[in-house]
């Protein structure tokens, strides 16, 4: 028994001419929720259907439950997806969707019987079973085809974006559920989505995904906090990006300049040398704004525009004449927030480790 | 009393509407049919014409053995036909349907082109493939006869003999149920495929997936899954091969030869020849009833 519930190797998959999935090596860890997330067309979901065997390789190699599984057809597969528009059966009712994987195994009536209820029960949705899908709501037929796959037992469940055509309080509700679901049942999760507030709320570990290869593989902090490179992120949340030319190296901290008027200290990457064009990173939430300032590394800029959102305010402040950075205030309290008005003269200071140095 | 006129107006609007439909119908359509029922409880006159009594032995000298063996023909290759045209046609259905989209209408096309042509004229051509002088013929007791004789010269062996006889005498193919099943299949297989492609095409294929998914093997997502779900144009298709076939007359007629006639031909001769009306009408009734309970059965069972 591998610890592994699902290897891939060195899997690619070519359409013609186009690169779907180009080449990416993962290895899921038995029992693990684990995400694959990147923009649509970034190869998640063929990825996803690779596993499955709904499409064969072009190159490389895919185990599950440590077992090559070569040109081995679907229905002899140990996994079970729920598909994106959930496919169910229009014509059988929700305990005959439920039931069908079961008597496709020939399991005996009494215990499909038995498994199914279970099964619904575990979904929330007693009481359905003589329902036809078209006459449940979204999120019912949702949960159906959650059922439909459980009830299998699967080594492994496949899910592509299954909450992407709920609205947004159900999905949010949804991403909790299908979490608690998961640490219940115990079985490992792969779950593509493009949506990385989703991916970071559920996830164990997300592998982002551009044009068919995997960027970085972590831990939703990590993926955060330390993203490998440019794309992830800009891809995960949202990201100043200052472009700068380092200058100077000193105490494991390399010294930007921006627009050769700004100096930046962050903390210095492996294989960054001097002159080295580069791209500091850093989120907005992570700045904080000052009448003052509280730092000898505080910059100073000036107050371009003011964006209430409700659980916060976004200033854009002015750093150079090229240079304009998003600030991300929480609005704590009426009296203890500090608004700036437009043309303001304000100073930001982060924590140098909330700077990251990026490859330009 | 506003809303009543108001119906009333939206009344008289759809009754505007419907009339070119409605006349059509009534005057070129159930006028007809009632003058044909009506004809069908009549006698025959002693020159031909109607003598207008009200008695039903039309319908019973229906029931003589000649008519029903005739008809009980006309069932079988009717349905001979429409199974016929499901096994092929649904296949050749699921193939256009499965290919990509810029390719189905020319598919399409390819399988309607030949119907641009006239019936009788493409069922002449059947008469000139099958007849004892035809092209199957030529070949059968001419090529082949000579290549088999070649092969037999060659190598003498005991085997060419019942081979050598069979081709030395022309197919027995004109004439029979067969040619008429081969001619009926072929003009109405379009009407086969039409509504199986309709059905296939609107298949949401992702629910193949789904049952191979859960461990239906492409056998158990067809008979589950493929089959119930594009079971409306199996049942559109069946009935619209069925009921032209139930009702053909000039296939039969070019293609059956005096040995092998359907019901069509049976009604054209009482009113072309035997100039019984009433026998004619009658039998015309108890076909159209045969077709109509026959379809709402199967209607009835397609949609459980």
């Amino acid at each position: 028994m591998s610890e592994y519930a699902v290897e891939l190797k060195e899997v690619s998959k070519h359409f013609g001419p186009v690169v779907a999935v180009d080449g990416i090596s993962l290895s899921i860890r038995d029992g693990e929720f684990f995400s694959l997330l990147g923009p649509s067309g970034c190869g998640k979901t063929t990825t996803l259907r690779l596993i499955a065997g709904f499409e064969l390789l072009t190159a490389g190699k895919v185990y599950i439950g440590g077992r090559l599984q070569g040109e081995t057809p679907p229905y002899r597969r140990p996994v079970n997806t729920v598909f994106q528009n959930y496919a169910l059966f229009p014509h059988m009712s929700v305990f005959e969707n439920v039931a069908f994987g079961l008597e496709m195994q020939k399991v005996r009536k009494e215990d499909i019987q038995r498994r199914v209820l279970e099964a619904l029960e575990l979904v929330q949705l007693p009481g359905m079973e003589n329902r036809k899908p078209d006459q449940l709501s979204g999120g019912q037929q949702q949960r159906v085809a959650l059922a439909r796959a459980l009830v299998n037992q699967p080594k492994v469940l496949l899910l592509d974006e299954p909450l992407g055509a709920l609205d947004l309080k159900l999905r949010k509700a949804m991403q909790l559920e299908l979490k608690a679901l998961q640490h219940r049942v115990g079985i490992t999760f792969i779950y593509v989505t493009h949506d990385q507030e989703e991916a970071l709320t559920m996830s164990d570990r997300i592998a982002v995904m551009n044009e068919g290869r995997v960027l970085q593989v972590g831990a939703p902090g990590e993926i955060y906090e330390r993203p490998a490179d440019r794309f992830v992120a800009d891809f995960i949340g949202e990201t100043n990006f200052l472009e700068g030319q380092v200058q100077g190296r000193r105490a494991g901290e390399a010294a930007v300049v921006v627009d050769g008027v700004l100096t930046l200290h962050v903390p210095i990457e492996r294989g960054v040398g001097m002159n080295e064009e580069v791209t500091v990173a850093i989120r907005p939430e992570k700045i904080s704004l000052h009448a003052e300032p509280p730092h000898p590394r505080a910059v100073p800029g000036v107050v371009q525009e003011v964006i209430y959102t409700g659980t916060d305010t976004r200033y854009l402040v002015q750093l150079t004449e090229k240079t304009i950075v998003t600030v991300r205030q929480q609005n704590v309290g009426i009296g203890t927030t500090v608004y700036f008005p437009v043309g303001a003269q304000v100073y930001l200071h982060w924590q140098t480790e909330s700077a990251r140095l990026l490859k330009a | 009393m506003a809303a009543q006129a108001r119906s009333k107006r939206e009344t008289w609007r759809l009754l505007f509407l419907l009339f070119p439909s409605l006349f059509w119908l009534i005057v070129f359509f159930l006028f007809p049919l009632l003058l044909v029922f009506a004809i069908s409880f009549g006698q025959r006159g002693t020159y031909g014409g109607v003598r207008w009594v009200l008695t039903p032995e039309n319908y019973a000298r229906f029931f003589d053995p000649l008519y029903l063996r005739i008809f009980g023909r006309t069932l079988v290759i009717a349905l001979a036909t429409t199974l016929i045209c499901l096994l092929a046609g649904y296949p050749l259905a699921y193939f256009i349907a499965t290919r990509p989209p810029r390719w189905r209408n020319g598919l399409i096309l390819l399988l309607m082109i030949p119907f641009w042509t006239n019936f009788l004229v493409r069922t002449y051509a059947w008469l000139l493939l099958l007849r004892d002088q035809g092209l199957i013929n030529i070949f059968w007791t001419g090529a082949l006869h000579d290549l088999l004789l070649q092969v037999a010269m060659a190598v003498p062996l005991p085997i060419w003999g019942p081979f050598l006889e069979a081709t030395s005498t022309p197919l027995n193919l004109f004439g029979t149920n067969g040619a008429i099943i081969v001619g009926l299949v072929y003009g109405w297989l379009p009407d086969m495929v039409l509504p199986c492609y309709a059905a296939i095409e609107r298949l949401d294929f992702s629910l193949v997936e789904a049952a191979q998914d859960l461990y239906a093997n492409r056998l158990k997502s067809f008979l589950r899954v493929i089959l119930p779900l594009t079971m409306p144009g199996i049942v559109a298709g069946s009935v619209l091969v069925f009921i032209p076939s139930l009702g053909a007359y000039i296939t039969p007629d070019l293609l059956g030869g005096a040995k092998s006639i359907m019901i069509g031909n049976v009604i054209y001769s009482q009113f072309m020849s035997a100039r019984d009306y009433p026998f004619g009408s009658a039998i015309s009734f108890v076909l159209m009833a045969v077709m109509l309970v026959g379809t709402l059965i199967y209607f009835r069972m397609g949609t459980e």
